[in-house]
């Protein structure tokens, strides 16, 4: 039997971590039919132990729905796997080219693939009928975040208003939604970067390998580097180089940057990241950077 | 210096165990409310360059004389486009002392709803005011809130202290001023403090233009704000929330009560019962996630487990024999009112209290509270938009509930349109129900 504190204090991450698992436990509660969005990143995996604390021994109650951007790093898709092989979850995997294919969305050429996540979420929000998807997003990502609810409402388009959110208050969570809308769950809104790692670090949760410093072939583009493949090809006079680097965030590869980096384990990351500069969207995404309120836009739509 | 910049401690950050303090700010555009959020996350290094260097080229661009860290916090572009700030929002920073989380919200007039959103979940509540204007409507009425809310600790930070030459004479004047004010209030601790927000006067560093002030700056006292008495350890109250059983082969007897503690202590041993059946049991086990643990406490997420094979389901509330919440249909509160359309007598609402959900129509409203006035206005007769009242509820279910001034989580409630679905009022149990 573990004692716990004699003072009766809990830290900041029993908090968060107390907070998370209240919310999951409500939602399944609550909900009809709620899904987990998972997208192999780190923010969704923290979701997915929280999860796995929630409901223990009981099996994860809601499947988990992947949209599938055709660009997602192999490392991200093994690390998927092998979670959802040992939680015995059930996985839906949504792609981009069944939803141009459905018509959910049109490739114009221009859009990118994250932009058309969009549509393909949606498409498959409604083709399974699920009336609560949780999400990883965090307050402290960004400016347009920061007055998210932690149920966050969204009409049968899957649009978010900002100016008709529900108050929220104390932890008593309004779950009501009319047939056709559904609600976005963010069990991780309290968490800054920086709790993920401390959590990541001491729960020893199996992330992705590319969060890790390793050796890569970048090229230098826009103030980002990215990783040399298929999509990303030198133009003009950039050059290919081999530097020791790691991902801070994990989207659609022809559009995340990797920073310098030589922190090989998540104490070196933590170490990096209390002293890190640049906010980690601001860094290495480059959909966040064509305006301030780029986010805004996005989330208006029905982006995570 | 009072405190420590993240940057110099990775080490201590690395180990991810610090405490919490979730606080409420209140105030206006004009008080600089903005400026001194914008002051605190700058000063405790939790600003990042981009999101600096974004703030000093719109300033500059916009032909401001010094960068105008208000910008920082204002998130939502039809919000910058107005220029004012219309919905709580959250932000975060840390020191090695302590993580904050701050629930920022607008001070104007018509925004008492996301005053009292903010409010609800804060340990500390922190009001600004002009040092020019001293005490104004505004500022009492947002104490009054603070206190209504039972929001347990109080600054009153005196901003613009440069605009008055540092005079201890305007100081003591408010201070005194909103002593006298404050004692019609329940404010348990309160704090006063002189600052000047744009220049970061005893924000996280000692000013030396109060050689009279010998109080704490304000990031010392948020970092050392005892507020782990806040909590009711005496009176044991679990909310069951979900019934956890996972029918498989390994586990096939599984039987756990999965819930947030809302009070007291629960423990291995401890007799207990289950409301609002009234059966009793003793609990056999509590758990972690996988691990059984000694004793749960709030705000601990948990699994608890009875010797006994009682018939407990989600919305019932585990409680100690001779202490458990007494269940009423009754409901006397105040409620604050969120929504355009104004609550009448014999209004039909759903209402969700811890993890019960039932219906609720209202009896009476027996006054509305001038929050600026505390003047109980009993001729009133209904309650219209950010209004406050005293209320009597008739509830189709029974509530497990304490009153609000004993738990915050177990006096409190939500009322629910039931066509729109919207939540339209927030209600704090009194003691008479």
């Amino acid at each position: 039997m573990t004692n716990t504190h004699v003072d009766y204090r809990l830290s900041q991450l029993d908090q968060l971590e107390a907070e998370s698992i209240h919310i999951f436990r409500e939602v399944a509660a609550e909900f009809e039919k709620p899904v987990l969005m998972f997208s192999g990143g780190k923010d969704s995996i923290v979701m997915l132990r929280l999860a796995e604390k929630a409901f223990f021994p009981a099996k994860l109650p809601f499947p988990l729905l992947q949209v599938d951007t055709g660009l997602d790093f192999q490392e991200v898709l093994d690390t998927r796997d092998s979670w959802v092989e040992r939680l015995g979850a059930r996985m839906i995997v949504a792609t981009i080219d069944e939803a141009i294919a459905a018509g959910h969305v049109v490739d114009d050429g221009k859009t990118s693939r994250n932009r058309m996540q969009i549509g393909t979420l949606l498409g498959a929000i409604e083709e399974n009928s699920f009336t609560a998807a949780f999400g990883g997003g965090r307050r402290d990502e960004e400016k347009a975040r920061a007055k998210e609810r932690v149920y966050s409402h969204r009409d049968d388009f899957g649009q978010w208003d900002p100016k008709m959110q529900r108050p929220e208050l104390w932890s008593l969570y309004n779950g009501r939604i009319h047939a056709g809308e559904h609600m976005r769950i963010f069990p991780l809104s309290n968490w800054t970067e920086l709790d993920i790692w401390h959590y990541i670090h001491r729960e020893q949760i199996e992330i992705p390998s590319i969060y890790f410093a390793h050796e890569r072939e970048v090229i230098e583009r826009d103030g980002m580097l990215l990783s040399l493949g298929p999509e990303i090809q030198p133009k003009g006079n950039e050059t290919v180089e081999k530097k020791m680097v790691r991902f801070r965030t994990v989207g659609d590869r022809t559009q995340t940057g990797c920073v310098e980096s030589e922190a090989t384990d998540t104490a070196a990351i933590i170490d990096e990241i209390a002293v890190a500069r640049v906010t980690e969207r601001g860094a290495t995404r480059g959909d966040d950077r064509f305006s301030e309120a780029a986010m805004e836009d996005r989330k208006k739509e029905g982006y995570f | 210096m009072a405190s420590t910049p993240q940057t110099s401690d990775a080490h201590t950050m690395a180990q991810g165990e610090m405490d919490l303090l979730r606080f409420a700010t209140a105030g206006s555009v004009d008080d600089g409310k903005s400026t001194l959020i914008g002051r605190l996350l700058l000063d405790s290094k939790s600003i990042f360059e981009d999101q600096l260097e974004a703030v000093e080229s719109t300033s500059q661009s916009k032909g401001y004389d010094y960068t105008d860290l208000a910008l920082l916090t204002d998130g939502l572009r039809s919000e910058r486009e107005q220029g004012i700030t219309i919905d709580v929002a959250y932000r975060y920073f840390a020191t090695p002392a302590r993580k904050f989380i701050i629930a920022d919200t607008p001070g104007h007039i018509q925004y008492t709803r996301n005053m009292v959103t903010g409010a609800s979940t804060a340990d500390l509540g922190l009001v600004l005011v002009d040092a020019r204007q001293g005490l104004t409507e505004q500022s009492r009425r947002h104490a009054v809130l603070l206190s209504l809310l039972r929001v347990p600790h109080l600054v009153l930070a005196i901003n613009k202290m440069d605009l008055v030459d540092w005079s201890k004479d305007v100081y003591e004047k408010i201070h005194k001023e909103f002593t006298q004010f404050a004692t019609k209030l329940n404010i348990p601790d309160l704090e006063v403090i002189p600052i000047s927000a744009l220049q970061g006067d005893n924000v996280v560093n000692r000013s030396e233009n109060t050689p009279w002030y010998s109080g704490p700056t304000l990031m010392h006292h948020l970092e050392h704000v005892h507020v782990a008495s806040d909590r009711d350890l005496v009176d044991t109250r679990f909310p069951v929330q979900y019934v956890i059983r996972p029918k498989s082969d390994q586990y096939h007897d599984f039987r756990g009560y999965a819930g947030q503690v809302a009070g007291g202590v629960l423990k291995k041993g401890d007799e207990v019962v289950v409301l609002p059946s009234g059966m009793t049991s003793t609990i056999s086990r509590v758990e972690l996630f996988d691990t059984e643990i000694a004793e749960a406490f709030p705000p601990m997420s948990v699994t608890v487990h009875l010797e006994d094979d009682v018939d407990v389901s989600r919305g019932d509330m585990i409680a100690r024999v001779k202490n458990s919440p007494k269940p009423s249909q009754d409901i006397d509160a105040m409620v604050c009112w969120m929504t355009n359309e104004p609550l009448k007598p014999r209004q039909k609402l759903a209402i969700k209290h811890t993890t019960r959900t039932g219906r609720a129509m209202v009896k009476d409203i027996q006054y509305r509270l001038d929050v600026n006035t505390l003047h109980r206005d009993q001729e009133a007769g209904e309650l219209g938009l950010n209004e406050i009242g005293r209320v009597q509820l008739r509830t189709t279910v029974p509530l497990l509930c304490d009153p609000y001034s004993k738990n915050r989580t177990t006096g409190s409630f939500i009322l629910i349109d039931e066509a729109t679905g919207v939540t339209v009022g927030a209600g704090m149990i009194n003691s008479g129900s």
